[in-house]
């Protein structure tokens, strides 16, 4: 018997396959309380205490004068954490227990093709990453009365930065999962990561006052510019000002996104393996 | 070399980690349609084995062809026609039995029918369940369930039935004949003798990461270690002797004994467990099983050695 008897796999598999994952993957996502809890929901969470606690204080004003609410202050900063969590913190964890635990392993016993995995894990991501943007976005609006921009261009912004940086940090999520050395320890690890670039990149904290040299360094890491991407479609033009060169700088943020995107890209690719052969 | 047109050829397989040898030159062939039972302690290079065949890891040296490919080299086409029963795992289980053979189904050409697969694992009344809502036993059958559920030509089964009860064992022992049956090649690691004897054509047993003995379920450990065993109490003391005409050793006994009848008398025919222990326990005293005829005959391992 030579390998010339192993019949070939149909072509085409890999995309159908890669849909088949979607549906298991969000199917299963949901099915986790923990996974709905922080990270599908925490954003929402933090959005509604701010918006809350906050409520009596201004935020600043736009250019008729109309005053900031807390809500719609923090809009952008938890849509931009909510792309972490979604993609990098769900993503590294996840990854890192079913490498603990045997899914990777059985998945590859299987003629399931590594391609296809990703494409379930980045679906599940861009889905429920959309679905939680969606869910912010119309809790803002009917809960706390924030005004959505009525401008196309805005929302045509809006859009390449929800995938572009959703997809970003779906890729680095996959590259992060080898950190943790067990499935149990992969909460303790990430879990402060993204915690410490939500402090450090304008999330939680208005990113302006923060010293400088904090801010150079929160500028190498992608948070930093999906907030002020987020800032960009959803704060009025005056806001700009406070930015750290007092424009958007929208170039920057798809730049520095990009770069990680690809250097993330390129980690995986070198670097995934089911399992660790010789462990 | 290999042999061409077996399912599995192992030739002087060596597996190192570090200063520690798991695998020290271990050589057989499985034929296609054959259930192959390996056995041996726990970590005498059973798993290494079965996972340096699986694909799941790279040997030191030696030569390996399963389905005719190198296993460290097996593509996508070649895990089609296998099918994987790990040795644990401990998977979040977030999707129902039926879910996931469905969806695992899909990864093969040919797959079995979903509902039949699930029937003949018994889960029938599970189907719907969330996987992580089972019972230990039931998940391992779950994990019978996705090794066969793409239809493979060969079929490693690294101790499948660790958890089940009596009755399910018998269960699955019916669904493995049913799988020969229809021409499937199973490689078996198991703790369970009986199951060994039950469902192998043959069995190989691996102490020390060597391969000492091997040969039909019927004959492995030689004509020596299945002589019949006749024990009886003399007197309050227990007595046994071993020999190839226990009637005639009976017969005379019972002469001696002025024609009454023999306290706890007993005719053992040693079985593949009482075989299998004596094998294991003159290698741990020898180092050797000191039966070189009846290993693979193509011992470059023995030869290195």
């Amino acid at each position: 018997m030579t390998t010339t008897t192993i019949p070939r796999l149909p072509a085409g598999r890999t995309i159908r396959l890669g849909g088949s994952r979607i549906v298991t993957e969000v199917r299963a996502y949901f099915r986790q309380g923990d996974s709905v809890f922080f990270t599908f929901l925490f954003p929402l969470v933090f959005l509604t205490i701010f918006s809350t606690a906050f409520g009596d204080q201004t935020f600043g004003s736009d250019a008729t004068g109309a005053e900031l609410s807390a809500a719609a202050y923090y809009l952008p900063g938890m849509l931009a954490a909510g792309l972490l969590l979604s993609g990098l913190q769900n993503l590294a964890i996840d990854i890192a227990t079913e490498r603990s635990d045997g899914t990777l392993k059985r998945l590859g016993g299987t003629p399931l093709p590594v391609i296809s995995y990703f494409i379930g894990k980045i679906g599940q991501v861009l889905l429920t990453g959309a679905a939680q943007a969606a869910l912010l976005l119309l809790v803002a609006r009917v809960a706390f009365g924030v005004a959505l921009p009525t401008d196309g261009e805005k929302w045509l912004t809006f859009a390449w930065v929800f995938l572009l940086g959703v997809t970003t940090c779906a890729v680095l999520g996959i590259a992060l999962s080898r950190v943790p050395r067990s499935g149990k320890s992969a909460t303790a690890v990430i879990i402060p990561i993204t915690l410490v670039l939500q402090f450090i990149s304008g999330v939680y904290l208005p990113f302006s006052q923060l010293p400088d040299w904090l801010q150079n360094f929160a500028s190498l890491f992608p948070l930093k510019w999906l907030s002020q991407g987020m800032r960009a479609v959803f704060l009025p033009e005056g806001f700009a000002v406070a930015e750290p060169d007092g424009v958007w700088n929208l170039a920057g943020v798809a730049l520095a996104t990009a770069v990680w995107l690809v250097v993330g890209v390129v980690f995986c690719r070198l670097t995934f393996r089911w399992i660790r052969k010789d462990s | 070399m290999t042999t061409p047109d077996a399912a599995i050829s192992v030739r002087d397989l060596r597996k190192s980690y570090g200063t520690f040898t798991a695998l020290d030159g271990v050589s057989f062939d499985i034929a296609h349609g054959e259930t192959f039972a390996l056995l041996g302690p726990n970590g005498a290079g059973k798993s290494t084995t079965i996972e340096i065949l699986e694909g799941y890891r790279d040997r030191t040296s030696g030569d390996a062809r399963v389905l005719g490919v190198d296993p460290g080299r097996g593509g996508l086409d070649w895990k089609a026609r296998l099918g994987i029963v790990l040795q644990s795992t401990g998977e979040s289980g977030a999707v129902t039995v039926r879910e996931q053979l469905s969806h695992f189904a899909g990864f093969y050409p040919h797959p079995r029918d979903v509902e039949e697969v699930i029937a003949a694992v018994g889960l029938e009344a599970k189907a719907t369940t969330l996987i992580r809502k089972l019972s230990g036993g039931q998940r391992r059958r779950v994990d019978v369930a996705l090794g066969i559920i793409g239809n493979p030509a060969l079929l490693f089964l690294d101790e499948p039935t660790t958890g089940f009860d009596p009755e399910s064992r018998r269960q699955f022992w019916q669904l493995i004949r049913s799988l020969k049956s229809e021409g499937t090649t199973i490689l078996l690691t198991t703790h369970y003798l009986d199951e060994a004897a039950n469902l192998g054509d043959r069995a190989g047993i691996i102490a020390g990461g060597r391969l000492i003995d091997i040969g039909t379920v019927d004959e492995i450990g030689g004509a020596d270690a299945r002589v019949p065993l006749v024990r009886w109490v003399d007197e309050g003391v227990q007595r046994e002797e071993r020999t190839a005409s226990p009637s005639t050793l009976v017969a005379r006994l019972v002469g001696e004994n002025g024609g009454r009848e023999l306290v706890g008398l007993e005719v053992v025919r040693p079985s593949l467990e009482d075989v299998y222990l004596g094998l294991v326990a003159a290698y741990e005293t020898t180092g050797d099983g000191g039966l070189e005829t009846h290993a693979a005959k193509t011992s470059e391992g023995e030869a290195a050695r």
